[in-house]
């Protein structure tokens, strides 16, 4: 077994972090957390997380950069705001773990193949490129970048049953003015 | 704003059909036709925001501006369609710097919003006092003895929902048992079902779908009544392997409101969407006769 530092020096820590989060929408009163540890016991997902939230909130206080961008606590939160709404310090802590989740796939940092951030990012850009989600195109992409083919099998009596119930369609949606799409979308990106 | 514009996202169109299906008719029959928002596009539910929230705001931007140029209110029957047009109009009237751009980047594209949209779920028209009274009086066919469990699930009660409690909400509750079915104290009723979590790590979704059933079963409900199309897909098309793995028959019947308000309502059950259900529902058919 090999040994190794379990404490962090402070010289490890980034100072800068905390302000990065503050600035990004809905996480200006982050350091109002008294650590009570009610968003971590109000959490369906605590029992799954590496960190649960009330960690991540102490590591972004105090500088854990990495520890919290390449967490899988961010991508488990599946936005059911229980925390949110329950805490004594009113932090918007369901956009927090957003704004994490946000700067991880910008520093592209986030657990490779691992499906939650593919299916975020898969699903925007077919909605951006489309206007219009596609499920059973969804899937598809899911499956394919995440490069477990196999599951695709293992859907297979899933698909057939909805297949059955006209649940399921092969059809690719899509807007008619995608063009008004791009137009926005380009609009954004230079600022407006 | 006057009157309502329907807003259906993916999945009304997709794996949630009979959502659609049951809630249009049961509209009508209330005195309330929905129109649906001509080109509607995606909501961008929660991947959206995990990738580019600016971006998320403006498409929801989109839909927000094509139905203040239509004068209606947006009803959307998607508890995650719901909370993402309803944050982001919250984002986009709140005046910062970044809410500006995107109004201004809106502009650009030919949609000009000005903020008078409000988006309301179907519950929240369906369970305002005057209407659960027009609604008491059109019960033909009461639901008599049928247990439900009322499942609100996340989105539609947190954050931004001012219409019921966050926690412990009552007005599905109310409206099942205008409906002559007696509602039993669920208390899994705003615990989350784990999302697109189901379709990622199936371990996990199994697990918190499980908890939910057993949870419902355990106080006698013989169906289980819901509000958002994810809710519903992740209760019922992991019943079977739930079955296998916690050998334990948690099996029972999901259905939306909307199917089980408009057969009470006497509307013909061939036009509510029943024949999608996976599960079997003939149980169900003889409890209520």
């Amino acid at each position: 077994m090999e040994i190794q530092r379990k404490v962090k020096y402070e010289e490890e820590l980034d100072r800068q972090f905390l302000d990065l989060i503050k600035n990004m929408s809905g996480c200006d009163d982050i350091d109002r957390c008294i650590q009570c540890g009610t968003c971590s016991s109000s959490c369906p997902m605590a029992v799954y997380m590496d960190y649960p939230p009330r960690k991540i909130i102490a590591m972004i206080k105090n500088g854990f950069r990495d520890e919290a961008l390449r967490s899988f606590t961010i991508w488990l939160c599946p936005s059911c705001y229980t925390c949110q709404v329950r805490c004594p310090a009113n932090i918007k802590i369901t956009d927090v773990m957003y704004a994490l989740k946000r700067v991880a796939i910008e520093k592209g940092v986030y657990p490779t193949r691992f499906a939650i951030p593919i299916l975020d990012r898969e699903m925007s850009k077919i909605i951006a490129t489309n206007g219009r989600n596609s499920e059973l195109w969804l899937i598809l992409r899911l499956y394919l970048k995440s490069r477990k083919p196999l599951g695709l099998l293992k859907m297979a009596p899933l698909g057939l049953k909805l297949m059955k119930t006209g649940r399921m369609s092969l059809k690719k949606e899509s807007i008619k003015n995608k063009k008004q799409l791009r137009t926005l979308l380009k609009a954004l990106k230079e600022g407006a | 704003m006057n009157g309502y514009i329907y807003y259906p996202g993916c999945s009304l169109k997709g794996n949630s059909k009979h959502y659609e299906e049951s809630i249009l008719p049961v509209f009508k029959e209330v005195g309330l036709p929905l129109e649906e928002l001509e080109d509607w596009n995606c909501c961008g539910a929660t991947a959206y925001f995990s990738v580019d929230d600016g971006m998320a705001a403006a498409i929801c931007g989109r839909n927000l501006s094509l139905a203040e140029k239509a004068e209606k209110d947006i009803v959307a029957p998607c508890a995650g369609c719901y909370l993402t047009l309803k944050k982001s109009n919250k984002f986009l009237i709140g005046g910062s710097e970044k809410a500006e751009k995107i109004l201004a980047a809106l502009e650009k594209a030919g949609l000009n919003y000005t903020g008078k949209v409000d988006v309301k779920h179907p519950l929240e028209v369906l369970t305002q006092d005057e209407m659960l009274d027009k609604i008491r009086a059109r019960v033909t066919r009461p639901l008599k003895g049928l247990r439900v469990a009322c499942y609100y699930g996340c989105q539609l009660v947190r954050p931004y929902t001012d219409f019921d409690d966050p926690d412990y909400p009552t007005s599905l509750d109310r409206l099942m048992a205008a409906t002559g079915a007696v509602p039993v104290d669920f208390s899994g009723k705003t615990r989350c079902c784990g999302g697109s979590l189901t379709g990622t790590i199936e371990e996990v979704g199994l697990r918190l779908n499980y908890i939910l059933l057993k949870e419902a079963k355990r106080k006698g409900a013989d169906v289980i009544s819901t509000i958002c199309p994810l809710c519903q897909f992740n209760l019922e098309i992991l019943q079977d392997k739930m079955v296998k793995k916690y050998k334990e028959d948690v099996r029972m019947p999901v259905l939306y409101f909307s199917q089980l308000l408009g057969l009470a309502m006497g509307l013909a059950k061939e036009d509510l969407g029943f024949s999608r259900s996976i599960i079997d529902l003939k149980p169900m058919w003889e409890k209520i006769g």
